[in-house]
């Protein structure tokens, strides 16, 4: 009896040696295989040229992001079962340069995490290391939900104003700016709008949330930008057009 | 040695220079970078790492960080745990240290924004963990790992005097005049090979659970920084002692928390008997009872007891039979679907997604898993090896407050207390140090550049290196797994000789320079073999059972001999094994009692 098996059709670029092409592998069909097994199987057993990103397999250290089908997906999430009986169409994240194979450059997105400064703000930051903040699980509820992105990118493939604005943010970064200015703890919400509203493109954001329907994490991005621009626009602007209004 | 045509050439760049290098971003190398801005802000840190901060595996640490904080806690008690759980193999200066460091530490991570969940009062919440006398595991949900390094990684956005090489990996130390100064590196996006000089560097890279088949970890542990530092002269401390946790997923190796029985689950053999008390573990608790689950007891001994009840329960046929393997069953079905959702949701999504059960209707399948490599790279309490210069911290680091088992728990809060100690040292270290200029270091940049070529020029048709992973694999997993006696260590040791000279024959499918993870792989493969060697030659030197280390034919065990620790030196032939004693300063060895039995602090 033959065993079974699945075509990948994967896609393929060295800078050094010409453009793009699709490259078809044949691999064995598990029905508990991910598409990351297979790419493994592939790597592995029969080219080993083939370069991709990938760490945990548990769906949290964000490595694994590509293009199935014509999907942002985790490769290690997304079950060959659920694409029988194939071919599978493996290509790099899209709104990202791509550096080979199916590994994207991730630098810009770096650049946009540092930019809406991701970390606690503290106007009093004390070196008294003898208790933590207080913060109730009612405070922490409020940007729990935020606080879960894994940094995949698949929010950036899917975003339909990335595509057109380069600058924009986009929602992941946006998303860990929200989760700092909804933490009890923070005080630096001030400095984070300034970022995030001179910012092209977060006008250009609509209420679709193709971010939110692609996240692996239920992070809801599309809802943090907007919760962010009915509380922070008004407030921002404010003090943008009568600074004599600024609080000290 | 010249690449063949068609093999585009490998290119040196520029000199880097910083005052400390940190290899590894992961949880020990964050803290380490901003241990040394806070000690000296004037001091420059190259942060180097093969993949981006947030995809270390510290992301994947699921249950949660010990630290006393609570009034019915004390540091004696923190303190007794992790020394009786070591079987009493931990340097007991060393856990003094950071029982005591531990609360600061942990608070530091709280004001750098650690979503910790939370009593109803606003002070940080704590959970029973496994070879505990008091919950004392601070946690955020199930996701831990990723709340800690997501939070270190932001926070050290502020600091310009780190530089981070992302996707940077590190081939090989530098060292001259008896220092280590610096290392070279190769960048993955281009397939340059930097030299990275610093006055210290600081080795925080990881475990090295992948030499084994069935892992929790992650594909990038694959212990790179233990063979820099070995093949530097630096001896491996306990590398003999793997931690195999009881419960992963069958198949995939996937970690379900400890938290999951620290929140009231329990394991159940064929029988439907939760067999853990026939394992002198203690008395069940009906599950509904308001005392279970009974911390230090049952479901919440220690991990090396929990694996080896398995193995047990497996030889006499009581347990179940799948698909990949034998397994037992965790059962959290009575805590309800609420309380799976606020404190272990991980573990249902996990369940839900890769074994296809939902653990809030059925018990999920479970077996022991390789979780945790309590040996390393020798250090004192500073994080400092034998090497000036060179520090290493976290879990590729031996200090040891792990001895022959970690407590669960233990090592995330290890990462921030010896990445913080390593980091502070480091700073203190470098202050007026000049950089060695002259020929021994463009020797050695020069054998790395040709180490390389030749790993890049071989021709197509030798080894592959699946292969060689999975007979690497397959060998430490039939000699050096659970139970060891001498005639599997011997024959692992035998085989691991000829992997070397098979590993050493590995050719490459792919040409290219740019992104070249298949020359990565086989780089990493090359270390894991030499790192192999070094544990299964301490676990056959090792005749006595302490810990995770069982040996079938040495069944108790002998303090006369071995409280000690085992310390493998690299050798152009067979690792040369050495001894230290352990350093005991006020928990003179005893038993190790879990049960009601057990006594405060075994008295």
């Amino acid at each position: 009896m033959s065993e079974t098996t699945i075509q990948l059709e994967v896609f393929r670029y060295r800078p050094d040696n010409g453009g793009p092409t699709f490259q078809s592998y044949e691999v064995p069909y598990h029905d508990d295989w991910v598409v990351l097994d297979a790419l493994n199987y592939v790597k592995n057993y029969i080219d080993g040229s083939l370069s991709f990103r990938w760490s945990c397999r548990m769906g949290v250290c964000g490595s694994c992001g590509m293009q199935v089908n014509g999907e942002p997906s985790l490769t290690c999430a997304e079950f060959l079962r659920d694409h029988m009986p194939g071919p599978i169409r493996v290509e790099p994240l899209v709104n990202f340069p791509v550096e080979r194979d199916l590994v994207v450059d991730i630098n810009g997105f770096m650049e946009k995490l540092d930019h809406v400064k991701p970390y606690l703000v503290r106007e009093d930051e004390s070196d008294d290391l003898s208790a933590e903040y207080m913060q109730t699980p009612t405070q922490l509820d409020r940007y729990k939900q935020f606080s879960m992105c894994i940094n995949c990118m698949l929010c950036y493939a899917a975003c339909p104003v990335i595509g057109r604005v380069d600058d924009f943010i986009g929602p992941a970064a946006l998303a860990l700016a929200q989760r700092y200015n909804l933490d009890s703890r923070d005080q630096g919400k001030q400095m984070r709008q300034d970022v995030i509203f001179q910012n092209e493109g977060i006008w250009e954001c609509t209420f679709v949330g193709e971010c939110s329907e692609v996240c692996p994490k239920h992070v809801d991005p599309a809802g943090a930008i907007q919760q962010a621009k009915l509380e922070g626009a008004f407030d921002y602007y404010k003090r943008l057009l009568t600074p004599w209004a600024r609080r000290s | 040695m010249r690449p063949p045509p068609g093999v585009p050439k490998i290119t040196f760049v520029n000199e880097i220079r910083h005052d400390v290098l940190i290899i590894g971003a992961g949880g020990a190398g964050l803290r380490a970078a901003m241990a040394v801005v806070e000690a000296n802000p004037d001091l420059s840190i190259g942060l180097v790492s093969k993949v981006y901060p947030m995809r270390s595996h510290t992301v994947a640490a699921e249950g949660g960080m010990a630290a006393v904080i609570k009034d019915n806690d004390a540091r004696e008690h923190h303190i007794y745990d992790t020394i009786s759980g070591s079987d009493w193999l931990a340097d007991q200066d060393a856990v003094e240290m950071f029982v005591d460091e531990a609360p600061r530490e942990l608070i530091q991570l709280e004001h750098w924004g650690c979503p910790w969940s939370r009593e109803d009062s606003g002070h940080v919440a704590v959970r029973p963990f496994g070879g505990m006398q008091i919950e004392r595991t601070w946690y955020a949900a199930d996701k831990t790992g990723f709340h800690v390094l997501h939070a270190l990684f932001q926070t050290s956005l502020q600091f310009s005097q780190i530089t981070r090489y992302d996707e940077y990996f590190a081939t090989s130390l530098l060292t001259a005049d008896g220092r280590c100064q610096g290392c070279v590196a190769l960048e993955l996006r281009t397939g340059e090979l930097h030299v990275l000089r610093a006055n210290a560097v600081i080795i925080c890279t990881g475990g090295f659970g992948r030499i084994f088949p069935f892992t929790t970890n992650g594909s990038i542990k694959t212990g790179d920084g233990l063979a820099l530092a070995y093949r530097a002269g630096v001896a491996l401390k306990d590398m003999e002692f793997v931690q195999y946790h009881p419960t992963g997923l069958p198949g995939t190796g996937i970690l379900i928390t400890e938290a999951s029985r620290g929140e009231g689950g329990i394991l159940l053999n064929n029988e439907g008997r939760r067999y853990l008390q026939d394992y002198d573990l203690g008395e069940p608790l009906d599950v509904n009872d308001p005392r279970h689950p009974q911390n230090r007891a049952m479901e919440l001994g220690p991990r090396d007891r929990l694996s080896q009840a398995f193995m047990h329960e497996q030889a006499a046929g009581r347990t179940f039979d799948g698909e990949y393997g034998d397994y037992v069953q965790l059962d959290v079905r009575h805590l309800g679907e609420d309380r799976i959702d606020t404190r272990i949701p991980f573990v249902r999504e996990l369940a839900s997604n890769y074994a296809g059960i939902d653990p809030v209707v059925e018990p999920i399948p479970v077996r022991p898993v390789v979780h945790y490599t309590m040996g390393g790279i020798d250090t004192d309490v500073h994080g400092a090896t034998t090497l000036p210069g060179l520090y290493a911290a976290g879990e590729c680091a031996c200090v040891s407050i792990n001895g022959a088992n970690r407590l669960g728990s233990n090592s995330l809060t290890e990462l921030v207390v010896f990445g913080a100690r390593a980091g502070r040292h480091a700073a203190a270290a470098v202050a007026g140090q000049p950089l060695s200029v002259g020929p021994e270091i463009h020797r050695q940049v020069a054998a790395e550049r040709d180490r390389i070529a030749e790993l890049r020029a071989r021709p197509a048709g030798g080894e592959r290196i699946a292969v060689i992973r999975d007979d690497l694999n397959t060998a430490m997993e039939a000699g050096a797994g659970i139970f060891r006696d001498e005639e599997s260590l011997s024959a692992c040791c035998a085989t691991l000789r000829e992997l070397e000279e098979r590993a050493a024959r590995i050719s490459l499918d792919d040409t290219s320079p740019v992104y070249n993870t298949e020359l990565i792989s086989a780089l990493e493969i090359d270390g894991m073999v030499d790192i192999s060697r070094a544990l299964a030659h301490a676990a056959l030197d090792r005749t006595e059972s302490r810990g995770s280390h069982q040996r079938t034919d040495y069944a108790a065990r002998d303090d006369a001999n071995y409280l000690k620790h085992s310390m493998a030196y690299r050798t152009e032939g067979d690792p040369r094994i050495e001894y230290k004693d352990v350093v005991i300063t006020r928990w003179p060895p005893a038993d190790r009692v879990y049960g009601s039995s057990a006594g405060k602090d075994g008295k």
